[in-house]
């Protein structure tokens, strides 16, 4: 009968764990949503939560002037902020799965060395990847950058067998490169082109546009979906590399199928904002902590985190002096890092709701 | 359904580490003991059964079933292999880490027969007081029991496991396999574990095969075995077998003489 009830426990209080895992989402969403809405209501203008909602359900609710201002300058980066937050989470949490490695994120590959070298590329030798993209043309010149070195990771990984560290060290090797290439560019230069460099670098939302949020939320829809039906396998990869394929796991399938997803995502982030790093490590992380790391529960809290942190960072950027609106890399590394290293020394021991 | 291994040869790119390694037929609930020195292919003989390996020459038959043929997912269904290799930093429960181990071979969705399952195994292995603990905190024989818990879960038909006591105190050692013994004899399933101890491996198998250079050197019960000149000549010791009061089996073994 010991048997019987040791059995039923067990049994209830995972149920017990599940159960909470769903609120922790629903609460996360609902705190996005707010954050979201503040995000909005935030600048030059303040208006109050209840009339930015119905200007929201309603464009026309409050006149014209509040309609132009919400729909056509606030929305666009606030839902930017969102869908950005989101994927480079997303990215970040699957990177640190299948490379076995905590401080795994889009940037970790070179991915965003490689990006800023072909913005700088545009915007100084005035050269595109691709003809005829005329004002995309540095946003394109990144995107193509960021993917072609995922591409060749790819490529060389397979070459080598894939092991995480493989993976890492052509990542440094690939940050150096491109590092020594931008620096190149750079001293090539006209003031005026540095500073267009410099400010590319440092990672802004004020280059959202409705069609690259439109991209961008495609992406989402496709990349969660196919990370979550891995995720029983994403899981089992967390047991390590031996234990997952004595379960069945085709690893380095798993690996190259997650790294072709993860690289679309991080280069079109990238391509899009600039260089914003602290995302990618910050959302994972903060979920890993509250859910653990069961993958149905801790890609989605992972990439909610993410957008919930990149909206909070935009209402900061635009509140630390009014009519300013400071580039977010600068926010998240400054008010993020400070805060992430906190939250990590502060909890590292109670790891599991 | 009984496993029968025939002519099976395999290696590592050009190293062959096994050579026509041949068995008689591995009955159902049969436990069988897996001994011989290090580096003898005893990891290899397990990762070419599961099929993490392929094969150069020969076969395996499960029943009827060419292993060969079986998809992998197919294939972890009926072989439940544990890795010499455990312990993780994972933030995950025993629980949960028992449950995905089941998950591979079954749907998405968790459903009542699951979590029914891993409780079950979870019980029959004494580690129900340690499912809500994160797998980060456990002690080294503590995640063995959960490897071999993630085998038994998925109530395969053989069950490879790559020496399990390793980690384990005496106490342990005598409670893992006696419970594994347990709970494969129940369900009729085939048990191959790789052993270090020739004590417990007496005490515990039905039958012994000792490897050597990756050639099987004896096939036989434990009494039969363990007093060939074989395992002294394997091991490079000299042995004798003795019996306890209690009537177990018992190898005293010395290092060769050394000159």
């Amino acid at each position: 009968m010991a048997m019987m009830s040791d059995t039923s426990e067990m049994r209830t209080s995972y149920t017990a764990q599940t159960t909470r895992r769903y609120f922790v989402l629903a609460v996360t969403a609902g705190l996005l949503l707010f954050s979201f809405i503040v995000d909005v209501s935030t600048g030059p203008g303040k208006y109050p939560l209840s009339t930015v909602v119905e200007t929201l359900l309603n464009p026309m609710a409050h006149g014209v002037q509040i309609k132009v201002i919400i729909w056509d300058y606030r929305l666009p980066i606030a839902v930017t902020a969102v869908i950005v937050g989101a994927i480079l989470a997303v990215a970040g949490a699957q990177m640190q799965t299948i490379l076995n490695n905590p401080l795994a994120e889009p940037f970790t590959l070179g991915v965003s060395s490689a990006a800023s070298f072909g913005a700088s590329l545009a915007i100084v030798l005035g050269w595109s990847v691709l003809p005829m993209v005329g004002s995309l043309v540095v946003t394109l010149n990144a995107f193509m950058f960021a993917l072609l070195t995922c591409g060749f990771i790819l490529f060389a990984t397979r070459l080598k067998g894939v092991g995480s560290e493989t993976m890492i060290l052509f990542g440094i090797a690939i940050f150096f490169t491109f590092s020594a290439l931008l620096a190149l560019m750079q001293y090539m230069a006209s003031e005026d082109q540095i500073a267009r460099i410099v400010f590319w670098m440092m990672g802004s939302l004020g280059r959202a546009s409705w069609e690259k949020i439109a991209i961008g939320a495609a992406l989402l829809t496709l990349a969660i979906p196919f990370g979550l039906m891995r995720s029983w396998q994403m899981t089992a990869l967390r047991m390590g590399e031996a234990t997952a394929q004595s379960m069945g796991v085709d690893v380095a399938r798993l690996r190259i199928e997650m790294l072709i997803v993860v690289s679309i995502l991080a280069a079109t982030a990238v391509a899009f904002v600039g260089t914003v790093g602290f995302i990618g490590l910050v959302g994972p992380h903060i979920a890993r902590m509250i859910v653990g790391e069961d993958q149905r529960f801790f890609l989605p809290l992972s990439a909610m985190i993410g957008a919930l942190v990149l909206s909070l960072t935009s209402i900061i950027s635009k509140s630390i002096s009014p009519g300013v609106i400071y580039p977010i890399g600068i926010i998240t590394a400054l008010i993020g890092v400070p805060v992430f290293v906190s939250i990590i020394l502060s909890t590292r021991h109670r790891s599991l709701s | 359904m009984s496993l029968k291994i025939t002519d099976l040869s395999a290696g590592y790119g050009r190293t062959q580490v096994l050579h026509n390694v041949t068995a008689d037929a591995i009955k159902p609930g049969q436990f069988v003991g897996l001994i011989g020195p290090n580096a003898s292919g005893k990891s290899t003989l397990f990762k070419t059964l599961s099929g993490l390996l392929r094969p150069m020459t020969g076969t395996i038959h499960l029943g009827d079933t060419d292993l060969g043929t079986l998809n992998r997912r197919d294939r972890a269904r009926r072989i439940a292999y544990m890795p010499q290799a455990f312990g993780c930093n994972a933030i995950l429960t025993v629980y949960e880490s028992v449950l995905l181990a089941l998950k591979q071979t079954t749907g998405w969705r968790v459903d009542e027969n699951n979590l029914d399952r891993v409780s079950q195994t979870l019980t029959a292995l004494n580690l129900a007081h340690l499912a809500n603990r994160s797998l980060g905190n456990l002690s080294g024989g503590q995640a063995q029991m959960v490897a071999v818990a993630q085998t038994l879960v998925r109530n395969p038909d053989i069950v490879l496991l790559d020496e399990p006591t390793s980690a384990l105190d005496l106490h342990h050692q005598l409670s893992i396999l006696s419970s594994v013994r347990h709970e494969t004899k129940r369900r009729g399933t085939i048990v191959i574990a790789a052993l270090h101890d020739l004590n417990l491996a007496a005490q515990f198998c039905d039958r012994l095969i000792l490897i050597r250079e990756g050639r099987i050197v004896a096939d036989g019960t434990a009494d039969k075995i363990l007093t060939l000149p074989e395992i002294g000549q394997t091991y490079r010791v000299e042995t004798a077998l003795e019996q306890t009061r209690r009537g177990s089996l018992y190898v005293d073994a010395t290092l060769e003489c050394v000159h």
